[in-house]
Order: C-alpha cells, then sequence, then structure tokens
C-alpha cells in the first residue's frame, strides 16, 4: 500500500514542474540565478546520490568501492552507460567473489 | 491528413536512437526493482505514471535503505525540478498547440526528448507538429515502459549470485551520467564532490534520504554560485 502511496506521490510532483509552464504566463523567463540552481541540481544530486550510499551495496564497502572505480573509468574512456553499468555489475560479482 | 502520418513517422524515426538508449536501461530498472523486493505491477505502474529514470532509481535505492514515503517523494521533486526549465523552453516552441495538447506532451518531458524536440524544431516546422511530437514521444515512453516490463520478467530467471550484486548497477548508471558531464565541464565535477561531503557529513545526524535531498538543495547552490549561464548546461 505504502508502495501505491510514494508512486502517487512521485507522479504528482514529477509531472508538476512538467506542466506548470503550460499555465504560467507566456514568455516569463526566469530570472539567471534560478536557472542557474535549477541547472546544477542534476550534477549535485548525482554526487549526493553516488557517495556515501555506493559504500553500502554490500557489507563489505570495497565491493561497491571497486564497482565505482571500474564504472568511473568505462564512463571516462567514453564508452556506453550500459557498459558503464555492465562493468560495474561485473567488478562487484568478482570482488565479492575474490573475498569470501 | 497524409502530411500528418508523415510527421508521425518521422517523430517516430527521430526517437530511435534514444530507444536504444531507454531500453536497456529501463530494462535495468526492472531487473533492479525486483530484486529490491517491489513487485512487478508497482515496478511497472511506477514506469507508467513517474516516466523519470534517474528519479525512479533513486526511489528504489532510497526505498531498500529504509527511506520513509515523504523522503522518497521530496528527493523525486528536488531532481525533477530542472524539467520546469526545460518544459518552459518546450512551451514557447509549441505556442501555436493548444493548452490541453500541451498539457499532455509536458508529461512526456525527459533529459533526452527536450534535447531531441528543442534541436529538431529549429530545423524545419513540421517537426513542432502535434502528429510529430506524438510519433516521438509516445515512442520514447513506450520504449521506457515496456523495457521496464521485460527487465521485471527477466529479474526471475537471473541467477540470484548474479542480480544479488546488481544493485551496484544503480551507482554504474549515477556515474556513467556524472562522468561525462565532468569532462565536459570540470566546475560540475566540484559540485559533485562537494555534495558527496555534504552527504557524506549529513548521513551522521539525519536519515540517507533527508541527507540526499539537503546535500543536494547546498551543492546545486554552490553550483549556481560557480557555473556561468552559458556553461550551466
Amino acid at each position: 500500500m505504502i508502495l501505491f502511496l510514494i508512486i502517487l506521490g512521485m507522479a504528482v510532483v514529477t509531472y508538476l514542474p512538467r506542466m506548470l509552464p503550460v499555465l504560467i504566463i507566456d514568455r516569463f523567463t526566469p530570472p539567471t540565478w534560478l536557472n542557474r540552481w535549477l541547472k546544477s541540481i542534476p550534477y549535485a544530486a548525482l554526487g549526493a546520490l553516488i557517495f556515501p550510499g555506493i559504500l553500502t551495496v554490500d557489507q563489505l564497502p570495497w565491493v561497491g568501492v571497486m564497482g565505482g572505480l571500474v564504472a568511473v573509468i568505462l564512463a571516462f574512456l567514453r564508452l556506453h552507460i550500459i557498459l558503464v553499468i555492465f562493468g560495474s555489475i561485473g567488478t562487484a560479482i568478482l570482488t565479492k567473489m575474490w573475498l569470501s | 491528413m497524409e502530411a500528418q502520418k508523415k510527421n508521425f513517422i518521422s517523430g517516430m524515426i527521430k526517437a530511435f536512437p534514444l530507444v536504444i538508449g531507454y531500453l536497456p536501461i529501463a530494462i535495468s530498472f526492472g531487473v533492479i526493482s525486483l530484486n529490491a523486493g517491489i513487485p512487478l505491477l508497482q515496478t511497472v505502474l511506477m514506469s507508467l505514471l513517474v516516466y523519470a529514470g534517474a528519479s525512479q532509481f533513486m526511489a528504489i535505492n532510497m526505498f531498500t535503505v529504509g527511506a520513509g514515503a515523504l523522503e522518497i517523494v521530496m528527493a523525486t521533486f528536488v531532481l525533477n525540478l530542472r524539467h520546469f526549465i526545460m518544459s518552459l523552453s518546450l512551451m514557447n516552441l509549441w505556442d501555436h498547440l493548444p493548452k490541453r495538447w500541451k498539457s499532455i506532451f509536458a508529461f512526456g518531458i525527459t533529459d533526452e526528448t527536450f534535447a531531441i524536440a528543442s534541436l529538431k524544431t529549429e530545423e524545419d516546422a513540421a517537426a513542432s507538429s502535434k502528429a510529430y511530437l506524438i510519433g516521438l514521444l509516445v515512442t520514447a515512453y513506450g520504449s521506457w515502459v515496456s523495457g521496464t516490463l521485460i527487465g521485471g520478467l527477466l529479474a526471475g530467471v537471473i541467477p540470484p549470485t548474479i542480480s544479488e550484486s546488481m544493485s551496484i548497477g544503480l551507482y554504474g548508471m549515477f556515474i556513467g551520467l556524472l562522468v561525462p558531464a565532468v569532462q565536459r565541464l570540470w566546475k560540475t565535477g566540484i559540485v559533485a564532490v562537494v555534495s558527496m561531503g555534504l552527504c557524506t557529513l549529513f548521513n551522521q545526524f539525519f536519515a540517507s534520504g533527508w541527507s540526499i535531498i539537503l546535500a543536494t538543495v547546498i551543492g546545486a547552490t554552490l553550483g549556481a554560485a560557480i557555473l556561468k549561464e552559458e556553461e550551466a548546461r
């Protein structure tokens, strides 16, 4: 039940910012500081999402650290995001097997 | 009528690279969500109703670490606030369309559809026609939802040794999104690293969901201070 509420809540707060510009007066130009703040959110959010959460993917923090490092390297080499995802999963599996 | 059909198909074709990008991520989302203990119905429902990749992954992540419903919804709100700016610019392009269609198209705005819809419109007028936009947005949406379903169905057949390690895939995705942005603009790396530090600090005092929200809001404020207007995307 709580899951349905979460999904409904997420749906509402995701649709609102997409929908609001339809309603507000035409040619509203947001102040530049607001523009910059809104555009900075994804980078700040990604940082906060990655660390320290990545340390908790396994009881052994090294599993997250190694998977994360490999992901950084693969992404740095400009590989497609799906290869980055699978690379980190593969590394996590190997690290876990090696440490246990 | 003929022109409409042509525009619709041309929208679908423009969505093709986006489908290639969406499908594997949507499939991963389905697998990870079911492994996190979320039933197939709710997993697909989330893709149907929320339709925002990063925040869906984030929600699963927060749910597994035991975050409360309010935290998850608030974090989703903050993360998706950026669509406001994208929508604002698209609605300017689409001001010839009736409000009711714009309200429907608003639902289809993602980072990727925004990029396609806003770039193509300058080339030819047909690209901001209703039929073109339906073709583009419905194809993108359809691939996201069907990918989720495929992933959810696959989750049961993937051996547990592998699926147990799949939760790192979330972080792989976050890293895969962040690193290219930092390569394009190193200052975004500062914003992200400061945010990491703040989140680690806040984690000592607050639940992890609130730490993420607080670190995001403060980190973005730093970003607003150091990123110049033309740099911010």
